[in-house]
């Protein structure tokens, strides 16, 4: 077994790896391509970063391309993110011709790698119209979509649905942001990379100087917010949820570290609004983190005492997976796959508001017992469901199933 | 139900699988629309809601021992008629259909029992998946059922749900793969065949079951009886 496999096999079992390696052997060498438009920042490019060599170390001819683009078209692809999750803006004109121009750009590089792919993954919707812009593919193209869309403006959707419905199957994080198309839809939740820089466990000395840096007191307790600076993750709603839990816990620090996406034109608008909202109180730290600060993050979130995901929509919400796999409970936003990480009473709470998240807050702190046995709980839920394993797996038996045909039974071998 | 495929005392072919979820699009916030579902729903989807969840992400104990009882009580807030789902028994239908029939009768019969049945809505939608399954051969055989003992504790959650819960549609009588196979030995295996008849497959995770299945196993193995 190879050193990658082997150590995953460490974290999830060896007959996790060893599942992998059967479910793969049909489709050994096969030429597998991933498209995103981002390499840093983001949950997408954080899953592809390992996913793609841990295929390759199976034995698939796994790569990952990046598509990019002019401002015109990361404007007009937020644009889309914000329609999908149902934010009623129309998009112009203008703005999509960027966005169909980029990806003829991007399809005159990467023709001849997607038309000979077996399979192509297209994730999200930057990358949609490459598929009608391959006309000699030959392989299964698969968009696979991470956001959630199961309340989309629907004039944009129509849109976009024009790109994406002539694929040959679509992935979804849940069964509830699936949209209507006339293709096989797939679900598959994400997962978090155990070994990651993000996840892996930490000294002791090292979330010290982390804890330092960013000047947080250990005498008192922490809550952390990890997320980019969007507006749907509510990032004022904590520094709401915050002051009003201070009354009863006195000292509560509250840390919002978000990071900036290359493909995220809105993220400093909302920046300076947080900023705005948390003033000059010293116990709200605002941090602008950069892509690459998955060790400040992951020291972070072991720092923290409660891990918040305050969203009002959210894909899937991987800080909140993160934040269990640390042992953590997490306060998240009733809505998503949040949900489905989320469990009241056993790996955290569900709250619909900031009034909702500081009696929440409250609880934990007042029951410091319940919080490290919900932590246990909340780790091994992630253990058994949420890992990378379980994520590749998935991906190979979708693409097993898509080479030998739809049939809801394939034996093979 | 078509039969097994191998015959009992042959070498027993290790399998394992892996399951993947679809949607179908279909929704149901009512109890008329979730009969009206059920009635043409794929088949594959009956199959999903009563056996593919026990290969799925799984946090709470269940329950009930399917995911229309489970929506019914919970999100519907019927619980007699979630308690008279969960009473069905999937090994003992014939076929998927005949398991679909009897959801519908019961359906229906509570909706011509209550009138406040029909306008009840779910605080949250039934969501009906189907199942895509695909099942491969690990290149294990097992010559004798005294290896059992060793192999188990080994296995893949994927190789637990192949032979001790799909085996159960696929086998006449319910039977898991095991089960099946050890009643071809000449040699009764009667202690190891009713040990594994008692593990309830629907109450407990598959790691859970593997544990269960390797403890009878090494219990009986070492008194002698296997």
């Amino acid at each position: 077994m190879s050193s990658l496999l082997d150590a995953y096999a460490e974290v999830a079992g060896r007959d996790v790896v060893s599942h992998l390696q059967q479910l793969t052997s049909p489709l050994k060498g096969m030429k597998v391509v991933h498209v995103n438009s981002t390499r840093t920042g983001g949950g997408v490019a954080e899953i592809l970063e390992k996913l793609v060599p841990l295929s390759a170390e199976l034995g698939l001819d796994a790569r990952w391309e990046v598509i990019s683009g002019s401002d015109e078209f990361y404007q007009c692809t937020k644009a889309m993110h914000n329609a999908l999750q149902g934010l009623a803006a129309p998009i112009s004109r203008p703005l999509l011709d960027a966005y169909e121009e980029t990806n003829r750009d991007n399809a005159e590089e990467l023709r001849a790698l997607l038309e000979e792919a077996d399979f192509v993954f297209i994730h999200d919707p930057q990358p949609a119209p490459l598929l009608g812009l391959c006309s000699a593919r030959r392989g299964r193209w698969v968009w696979r979509c991470h956001i959630d869309a199961s309340r989309p403006y629907r004039p944009v959707w129509r849109y976009l649905r024009e790109h994406v419905a002539a694929y040959d199957a679509s992935v979804f994080s849940l069964p509830d942001f699936a949209q209507a198309l006339p293709h096989p839809e797939y679900i598959i939740p994400p997962s978090i990379d155990p070994l990651s820089d993000k996840n892996i466990d930490l000294p002791q000395d090292e979330m010290e100087q982390v804890r330092q840096e960013f000047g947080l007191d250990p005498e008192r307790p922490v809550v952390l917010q990890v997320s980019r600076f969007d507006r749907f993750k509510d990032p004022v709603g904590v520094i709401e949820a915050q002051r009003l839990a201070r009354k009863f816990v006195p000292g509560l620090q509250l840390v919002l570290a978000g990071g900036s996406a290359a493909d995220d034109p809105e993220g400093e608008a909302v920046l300076s609004e947080v900023r705005s909202a948390a003033g000059d109180d010293p116990d709200i730290k605002v941090l602008l983190l950069p892509p690459d600060a998955h060790r400040k993050i992951n020291a972070l979130q072991r720092t923290a005492d409660i891990v918040i995901q305050k969203s009002i929509k959210e894909g899937f919400g991987l800080t909140v997976t993160e934040g269990l796999w640390k042992g953590k409970p997490v306060i998240g936003g009733d809505t998503g796959g949040i949900r489905l990480q989320v469990v009241n009473y056993h790996t955290g709470f569900l709250v619909r508001t900031p009034q909702g998240a500081a009696l929440r807050i409250r609880y934990l702190l007042q029951s410091r017992d319940r919080m490290a046995q919900m932590g246990s709980k909340a780790r091994q839920f992630v253990r058994e469901n949420f890992l990378l394993t379980r994520h590749l797996r998935e991906y190979l038996t979708l693409m097993v199933g898509l080479h030998y045909g739809a049939r809801y039974r394939i034996e093979l071998g | 139900m078509s039969n097994n495929k191998y015959s009992p005392a042959e070498p027993f072919a290790l399998k394992d699988c892996a399951l993947i979820a679809i949607a179908t699009g279909r929704k149901a916030v009512t109890l008329t629309e979730l009969r009206d579902h059920i009635r043409d729903v794929n088949i594959d989807s009956i199959y999903h809601h009563f056996w593919g969840g026990l290969l799925g992400a799984r946090f709470e104990e269940r329950e009930f021992n399917n995911d229309i009882a489970t929506w019914c009580r919970r999100q519907l807030r019927e619980p007699a008629l979630a308690e008279q789902l969960a009473v069905i028994d999937p090994v003992e239908h014939k076929d998927l259909e005949d398991l679909r029939r009897e959801l519908l009768e019961i359906i229906d019969d509570r909706l011509d029992e209550s009138e406040t049945a029909h306008w009840l809505q779910a605080s949250r939608p039934f969501e009906f998946i189907r199942t895509q399954l695909v099942i491969f051969d690990t290149g294990t055989r097992l010559a004798r059922p005294e290896a059992l003992a060793e192999v188990i504790p080994e296995l893949s959650t994927g190789t637990i749900f192949y032979h001790f819960i799909d085996a159960r549609r696929r086998i006449q009588g319910g039977l898991d793969d095991f089960s099946y196979w050890l009643t071809g030995f000449e040699k009764p295996y009667t202690a190891l065949i009713r040990g594994l008849a008692g593990i309830d497959p629907f109450f407990s995770s598959l790691s859970q079951i593997r544990e269960k299945m390797t403890k009878i196993c090494l219990e009986c193995r070492d008194r002698g009886e296997e």
